[in-house]
């Protein structure tokens, strides 16, 4: 199951067929075995990695730290979910250190983004405090490294 | 007076310093290799089955330790027989992996690549005339070596029908009053064939009886894929006859590092050594840091790389007995070695044909000993992407036969 689960995470549109050749599992059984994972919620959802810098789109994003004061024995959940239905916000992490959630925000511009956290995030009643770090530029996401890759500089033929 | 004449035309060709060059060197034949390559290199858009290397850059956390110790400052000779932590860092290994001991301080010696090793083996414990069985087919640096160091290679078959495994039976054919020494190499380049712990104490037996030395080159024995690699001087009274190659070229992607270890008894070690301090002095510095690193926190990274060469391998073999090469499966190193026989033409045919028409490099598998016709290694150490590809255009072109 990892197996499967290692080769779709690098490559989402390999086909069952492929996969059934590199594990050595029947076609059948790779195919149902997705089906289940799928079912179960293991596999969230198949997502394209895009460097929307290169295709030209002015995204703008950025990392917010907001300081929570917990009021009830809903602990952070019930803070994190409100602030996850947001579809402006790409991620929420409860994080250790200084601050309680880490927010991953997008928008069309800085204005835009500053605004969201100024009218939408702040005066949420549990929320104490934010910082708001713009993003300037990617290097790397989801384990992708978005800068020039690394290519072997093999010899074409060597013993 | 005769002889002067005979260089001098036998030279004439070459320019004046050809007659130089001593008769050793100029016996041995030319690489099929390094004619292959010539080929590729005149060629665009190839995709190469050919590397003898990983595709895989060193682990980043390696190429750190590397620079770290560049930034340290350590850019020094070390003691002949290497840095003591990696020596040590070796010897635990060992101990963990096949539960053979051996001294760091004097059974281990670093040296720059299996390549170096080798060569410092065969030169530590051939005396003139000796001979050396070499099964093949084989990598192709032994059998040179041998003969550089005075030796006679003796090659020896082994077949298709066995796996490409070294038999007794085999072995015991070749052996006479001058056998020296054996030369096993598994997992295999270029076949991919692993010997299990029950062949290898057949071959421990005649090793025994005939009172042979063993040069073991395991430099592939991180990538099996079906059960973990036998050491051979983890066999019952092995240790002592055995000189153990291995190194961190194909496990940890350094082939460039140039970095490898030998082990075995003080003896047969401090010979080696003797030939090394001369000739080398110490592996480089810079190479050792990294293999230390490597040793202490690289299995991770190996792991997933040698789970990358499994898919891959399932991949070509499955894909190139479809097209109707028949392919045993390589169960170590990263090559695949198909049989081109149903095609009717020789392997330097074949790859010379598919290298033309269809731009894919395979090496013809006759570069490896006689007994590797009509086959061809095809590395799998190359993008999934490229291997389909590839097979897309073997099929393209057995469509044309
Ligand atoms: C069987 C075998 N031994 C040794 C070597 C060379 O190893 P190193 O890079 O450690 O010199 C190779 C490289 O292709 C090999 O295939």
């Amino acid at each position: 199951m990892k197996e499967i689960l290692e080769i779709l995470e690098n490559n989402p549109k390999i086909k069952p067929e492929e996969i059934s050749t590199m594990t050595g599992m029947t076609q059948a059984a790779v195919a149902s075995k997705i089906k289940e994972m799928e079912k179960k919620g293991i596999i969230r959802k198949y997502k394209t990695v895009i460097d929307w810098e290169k295709a030209g789109e002015e995204y703008v994003y950025a990392i917010i730290e907001v300081k929570v004061a917990l009021r009830d024995r809903k602990g952070y959940d019930s803070i994190a979910e409100r602030v996850a239905k947001f579809p402006e916000v790409r991620s929420v992490r409860l994080i250790s250190g200084d601050h309680d959630l880490s927010l991953t925000v997008r928008g069309t511009s800085m204005k835009e983004v500053a605004f969201f956290v100024a009218e939408k995030i702040a005066p949420l009643e549990q929320v104490q405090g934010t910082v708001t770090h713009f993003v300037l530029r990617t290097y790397k996401e989801d384990g992708e490294i978005l800068f020039e890759k690394e290519r072997s500089e093999r010899l074409a033929v060597s013993p | 007076m005769k002889k002067n004449v005979q260089n001098a035309l036998l030279y004439r060709r070459e320019g004046m310093a050809g007659k130089f060059v001593a008769e050793k060197v100029r016996n041995i034949p030319p690489s099929g290799i390094r004619k292959f390559f010539d080929l590729v290199l005149e060629m665009d858009g190839v995709i190469s089955l050919g590397v003898g290397e990983p595709d895989f850059i060193t682990p980043w956390h390696i190429r750190e330790a590397c620079i770290y110790s560049l930034e340290k400052g350590f850019t020094s000779y070390t003691s002949n027989l290497g840095l003591l932590e990696l020596r040590e860092l070796i010897s635990k290994c060992f101990r963990k992996d096949y539960c053979v001991e051996y001294n760091p301080k004097n059974e281990v010696l670093i040296t720059t690549g299996v390549s170096e090793a080798a060569d410092l083996a065969f030169r530590a414990i051939i005396n003139p005339g000796d001979e050396v069985i070499v099964p093949e087919p084989s990598y192709v640096s032994y059998k040179p070596s041998v003969s550089l160091a005075g030796g006679e290679p003796v090659p020896l078959a082994t077949t298709l029908e066995n796996e490409f495994r070294v038999t007794a039976d085999d072995i015991e054919k070749s052996i006479t009053d001058k056998t020296k020494a054996l030369v096993l190499s598994y997992p295999n380049n270029p076949t991919g064939a692993v010997m299990g712990k029950n062949n290898l104490e057949e071959i421990a037996d005649v090793v025994n009886e005939y009172d042979l030395a063993v040069i073991s080159d395991e430099v592939y024995c991180k990538l099996t894929y079906n059960g973990n690699h036998t050491c051979f001087s983890s066999i019952s009274g092995m240790r002592e006859r055995t000189i153990v190659l291995n190194g961190f070229s194909k496990s940890h992607a350094m082939t460039g590092l140039r970095i490898g270890y030998a082990a075995g008894s003080e003896e047969i070690i401090g010979a080696m050594t003797k030939v090394h301090q001369y000739a080398m002095l110490c592996a480089p510095i810079t190479a050792q840091m990294g293999a230390i690193e490597a040793m202490k926190n690289g299995d991770g990274e190996m792991k997933k790389m040698v789970r990358e060469y499994d898919r891959r391998r399932r991949l070509i073999v499955d894909g190139l007995n479809r097209l109707g090469l028949d392919c045993f499966e390589p169960k170590g190193a990263f090559y695949a070695f198909p049989s081109v026989k149903s095609t009717g033409m020789t392997s330097e045919e074949f790859a010379g044909r598919l290298l033309k028409e269809q731009k894919v490099a395979a090496v013809p598998g006759d570069v490896f000993g006689d007994c590797g016709a009509g086959h061809l290694r095809c590395s799998y150490a190359t993008s999934r992407e490229e291997l389909v590809e590839a097979l897309g255009r073997i099929e393209a072109f057995l469509d044309t036969l």
